[in-house]
């Protein structure tokens, strides 16, 4: 099963919950892996500190110009909606950071004169925290687009019975790569009105996705009862709240998974993990019914 | 003479640390200033502000692929194409083919590759409306800022559209800044937020989260040719690691503006609507009026 911990808004937990979901179902004897797809700024490796065993580079395509096959014809340019190639006087340049990999300059080009070649946009780590197999993603510094470097953190992944992606935070391109193919979402969200708007925004993106997914309050006695009401009236799931703990924030800033610096949150997510495989194996018992 | 209004742009790397909520005090505290609401895709600076909306314009990222299903030959050629798995064979049939090829609209990276190569002219590319930016009367002065449809790209460029008409407006109405809330993250958003700027603050808590995080922020604040100024929201939380950022930060010859103490009223004053600084005069507002007091400085130099 992939589970997706995503939010809307920064900082309100979701490498906490992440991480300790796959410690706890280590635990608990599952095969689990842990994806950090927040590639601009992973910070899995902080908890989890795994044993890392392997890197790999992420590479893009990008168009290569051979200047004396070009026949100045100006195709490349055309085609190329991100000014990534632009024919000028006598040459074509190119932009390999503007570009997207889409391939229409060098299916277009009527001589050859452009090839496809690639260049390096991050790289891949692969480890093992105890029994988690993590896999976490680094986008080089200044590059633009983290997509490319998520979707190579999920290919990297090994075919655990659980993989748990860690997505970035916000709504738009990054995290639907992160969260796009995962069985159930876990929302991460605070009981505030910063916390409360983004959720909202964050539920509309996973309904776009039409992906099934949850609530977790964290830090739930904080703020005001309008998160929890709107949940209430949008018959939305809350999967788990988790209370505003200065224990936790402490054991979190010295990079102390709260479960091993206090053991009786091993509890609370071993039920979130229960009540996320409930919700799972309902949905799939409601589909095959109504497929037979 | 009027001299340009100097952009000062507030990013964190790290989500969570606190830019918003500094960012709405700045305002308070600050005079003859524009905000701009740069984080386009989770934008918050808004409910702090009370904005009234004076102006409202579409926002067009970029072009988006549909398939004309009764045009559609079944041919293939888009999907064979297409390299971001964004066409399915799942549309519906019309008289010459039971079924058709679809543009799945999330998928789509609006390359227009697809649209260039059907032979039978049944690719429609054209540009989609994905999001709305807006010029709006606040309190403390006008603030321009957007919201980016669900699930959209090209956040970038929003950014860089909220940015420019922040800067238009200062010009115009001779105002000394541009108070920018970035977003957090290294990509392309915080990227369009910084390049060019005058002065950036990186806002981070005291946690080794925060401390790592730091690193890359800092990094690509460096590769677009900018020294940052750091400042350590919530600090009493680990002091220890609060001197070590400040340690690590004045090691990397940046400027460390202070500390903010960690204080619920920040979110007491946030579910009255306010920034903290007009809700209270001591604890960590304290805090925040002396660190703006040396931004505010370097800002101006």
């Amino acid at each position: 099963m992939k589970i997706a911990v995503a939010s809307g808004k920064g900082g309100t937990g979701k490498t906490t919950v992440a991480t300790n979901l796959a410690l706890t179902a280590a635990a608990a004897g599952s095969s689990v892996s842990y994806l950090d797809c927040d590639v601009e700024e992973p910070n899995g490796a902080v908890f989890l500190k795994p044993e890392i065993t392997e890197t790999r580079p992420v590479e893009v395509s990008i168009p290569e110009v051979d200047q004396d096959k070009c026949s100045s014809c100006g195709l490349c340019g055309q085609i190329c909606q991100y000014g990534a190639i632009v024919p000028v006087e006598g040459q074509v340049l190119v932009f390999g950071e503007l570009c997207h990999g889409c391939g229409g300059c060098w299916l277009v080009c009527p001589t050859g004169a452009i090839t496809e070649s690639c260049r390096e946009t991050g790289r891949v780590e692969l480890g093992t925290s105890g029994e988690v197999h993590c896999v976490q993603g680094l986008l080089n510094i200044g590059e633009a687009m983290s997509p490319p470097v998520i979707s190579a953190v999920k290919d990297a992944a090994r075919e655990t019975d659980l993989l748990i992606m860690d997505s970035p935070p916000g709504t738009s391109c990054p995290v639907i790569e992160s969260i796009r193919d995962s069985d159930f979402v876990l929302l991460v969200t605070e009981p505030t009105p910063f916390g409360l708007n983004d959720l909202k925004l964050a539920v509309e993106m996973v309904r776009a996705l039409k992906l099934p997914f949850g609530v977790v309050i964290n830090r739930s006695d904080v703020g005001d009862g309008e998160t929890v009401a709107y949940c209430r009236q949008n018959h939305i799931d809350v999967s788990a709240s988790l209370p505003d703990d200065r224990r936790v924030a402490e054991a979190y800033s010295r990079g102390e998974p709260a479960c091993k610096a206090m053991p009786e949150y091993h509890k609370l997510y071993e039920d979130l993990l229960q009540r996320i495989a409930r919700g799972d194996k309902q949905r799939r018992d409601g589909s095959r019914e109504q497929s037979s | 003479m009027p001299t340009e209004p100097a952009e000062l742009v507030v990013i964190s790397g790290k989500g969570g640390t606190g830019k918003t909520s500094i960012v709405a005090s700045f305002a308070a505290l600050a005079d003859n200033m524009v905000l701009a609401d740069c984080d386009v895709d989770a934008a918050d600076l808004h409910l702090v502000m009370d904005p009234k909306v004076v102006r409202r314009e579409n926002f067009s990222g970029g072009k988006r692929a549909r398939i004309m299903s009764g045009h559609c030959t079944a041919c293939g050629k888009c999907e064979e194409v297409c390299r971001f798995d964004a066409v399915f064979f799942d549309g519906p049939g019309n008289g010459r083919v039971d079924k058709t090829f679809r543009v799945d609209p999330v998928a789509c990276e609006g390359c227009g590759v697809c649209a260039w190569f059907c032979d039978y002219d049944a690719i429609e590319f054209a540009s989609v409306v994905n999001g709305q930016w807006f010029v709006s009367q606040t309190r403390h002065g006008p603030m321009v800022h957007a919201k980016l449809g669900v699930a959209e790209e090209n956040s970038g460029k929003l950014v860089s559209t909220v940015r420019k008409a922040a800067g238009a407006i200062a010009a115009e109405r001779n105002m000394e800044l541009v108070l920018i809330d970035g977003s957090p993250g290294i990509g392309c958003p915080v990227i369009a937020s910084i390049t060019g700027a005058d002065a950036v603050l990186i806002v981070t808590e005291p946690t080794l989260s925060g401390l790592h995080d730091l690193g890359r922020v800092a990094d690509v604040v460096a590769h677009f040719g900018i020294e940052p100024m750091v400042c350590v929201n919530k600090w009493d939380l680990n002091p220890e690691i609060a001197a070590e950022i400040e340690r690590q930060a004045h090691q990397r010859g940046l400027k460390v503006t202070g500390r903010v103490r960690y204080d619920r009223a920040v979110t007491d004053a946030q579910v009255r609507r306010q920034s903290v600084v007009e809700y209270q005069d001591g604890g960590c507002a304290a805090d925040i009026r002396e660190v703006w007091s040396i931004v505010r400085d370097v800002v101006s130099e």
